[in-house]
């Protein structure tokens, strides 16, 4: 007798804890095979890009932060670069270090997140998660020490930044830096070659070099399937051109590399901020800037390289002093246009595998 | 660095390519011919000199006069980069063409562009709402929403 078998449907999400926040994969099975996935999106959506509309351009630092609320200085930082592209501002040089210092910082906390969580997904329920924890705890306290926030800091501003760091930043920050390469080292000796990691991701979810491009893929997803391509070597903005750091590239593009590629770029952020804190000049923290600032008409696209890949604002202004057009380039939701591709035919456990290894934010895709 | 290649001078090459397909250079940018777009966006993307393989950022400003859609296109072997523009003069049902089986990188934020703004996009293989439900009424980032 021939067995009939039939598609199933299935909701993952949008509550559900390895979907880092409110996304929806309406995923169709064939046993435990995935032939289709759906991403349905939006219930974060807080109309971020018209809300911009009426406020000031520095009102609307804050609400960068709640964009990838897990790298919220990263945002601050792509968001009043752009502004001061338009403006002509440039910010004092000490100014231009301390961002850089939170900027890497904060690429190493996100990191660690997408790291740990990537664990939790393969199964490793909660123990990697902790390891992660315990050093990106550190920065949150350097954070808390410069601004008094720890996840929506709103520390830099147009021209600068809003607070210098207190004296016992530098000491705390450079006994970070020094033990942070063995903490790395100890999380690549638990994982790298850890055997049931290799095998759950070696080869899995491939993202091939062509379609990536294709696909706009930034940042880690990007690099991971091959490509050299990063913002701060090739489209260099604030100061990163005074900085020795590698680009660490994958090999095929598959969840092991894109594990791999996040690991080796906390140790060049380390690298960076140690050069930053040895050239850290003196001197004012924050250029003049007229309150409330009105921008030349005009449009600008800036782009930096965040922890999860190309965020992008392009501003549009008339002069006044709201921008009449604000829109943000969101990394992971672009990452995401290929998740189809990438994980039909896996299992359904494999999925959520493939999922987390891309590293989503769904404060970001959903603004 | 990003160099961002000569508008004058690739507006005279897509002029000689594609006759009438570029209608203004505004610096940064190129206003392209609605109709001409995606011809003129195959041959940006495959042509060796310019080789436009990444297309950044896709986006759309309410003029109130017309529509704008932004493309910031990036070359990852040139390293160079490039700015187009198209403009729809429509209100109630604008239409652009779809580039998405030019640059997939499309997809998502044509959608996004539909969704806010109410811009269709012709030949897109997936065209719904991206943020707000299907039955949701009007477009929210247009200037006459709110």
């Amino acid at each position: 007798m021939a067995l009939k078998t039939e598609p199933f449907i299935l909701n993952v999400g949008p509550q559900h804890p390895s979907t880092h926040g409110v996304f929806r994969m309406r995923v169709t099975l064939d046993g435990e095979v995935v032939v289709d996935v759906e991403p349905v999106i939006g219930y974060l959506h807080r109309g971020i890009e018209k809300l911009a509309e009426s406020r000031t351009y520095t009102q609307i630092i804050p609400l960068t932060d709640r964009l990838d609320y897990l790298a919220s200085m990263t945002n601050n930082f792509g968001y009043v670069l752009a502004v001061e592209k338009l403006a002509g501002i440039k910010a004092p040089e000490r100014a231009e270090y301390l961002r850089i210092i939170m900027a890497e910082l904060m690429r190493i906390s996100s990191h660690l997140m997408a790291v740990g969580f990537f664990l939790n997904d393969l199964g490793a329920m909660m123990t990697p998660v902790l390891y992660m924890w315990r050093e990106r705890e550190k920065i949150m306290d350097l954070f808390e020490m410069v601004c008094g926030q720890r996840l929506t800091y709103n520390y830099m501003r147009i021209g600068g930044v809003s607070h210098d760091i207190p004296e016992e930043f530098l000491p705390a920050l450079k006994r970070f830096i020094a033990e942070m390469p063995k903490f790395i080292d100890e999380y690549e000796q638990l994982l790298s070659e850890n055997e049931i990691l290799l095998a759950r991701t070696k080869g899995v979810g491939v993202l091939p070099r062509e379609m990536a491009i294709n696909i706009g893929a930034s940042g880690p997803v990007l690099r991971a399937s091959g490509v050299k391509w990063d913002i701060r070597k090739a489209d260099p903005y604030s100061i990163y051109d005074r900085f020795d750091f590698e680009v660490p590239v994958g090999t095929i593009g598959d969840c092991y590399d894109r594990y791999w590629v996040r690991i080796q770029e906390m140790r060049q952020s380390v690298r960076i901020v140690e050069q930053a804190i040895k050239q850290l000049p003196r001197g004012e923290i924050c250029a003049r800037v007229a309150q409330p600032l009105r921008l030349p008409a005009g449009e600008v696209y800036g782009h930096i390289e965040a922890p999860k890949g190309e965020l992008g604002f392009y501003l549009v202004s008339d002069n006044s002093i709201a921008p009449y057009r604000f829109h943000v380039r969101p990394p992971t939701l672009i990452n995401l246009t290929a998740l189809k591709d990438m994980v039909v035919g896996w299992k359904i456990a494999d999925l959520i595998v493939i999922f987390g290894s891309i590293d989503v934010c769904l404060g970001e895709i959903d603004r | 660095m990003t160099i961002s290649l000569d508008c004058e001078r690739v507006a005279k090459r897509l002029s000689q390519e594609f006759p009438g397909s570029v209608l203004a250079v505004e610096k940064p940018a190129i206003v392209l011919e609605i109709e001409r777009l995606r011809e003129v966006a195959e041959f940006l993307k495959t042509s060796p000199e310019f080789e436009l393989d990444y297309l950044a950022n896709l986006t759309a400003v309410d003029y109130l006069d017309y529509f704008e859609v932004v493309y910031h296109l990036v070359s990852l072997t040139h390293n160079h980069g490039l700015m187009l523009k198209v403009r729809c003069y429509e209100r109630t049902k604008p239409m652009v063409p779809s580039v998405v089986d030019v640059w997939r990188a499309a997809d998502f934020q044509e959608r996004e562009v539909y969704d806010l703004m109410g811009i269709v996009f012709k030949g897109h293989p997936n065209l719904k709402r991206l943020f707000l439900w299907e039955g949701f009424e009007g477009h929210p980032l247009r200037k006459d929403y709110l």
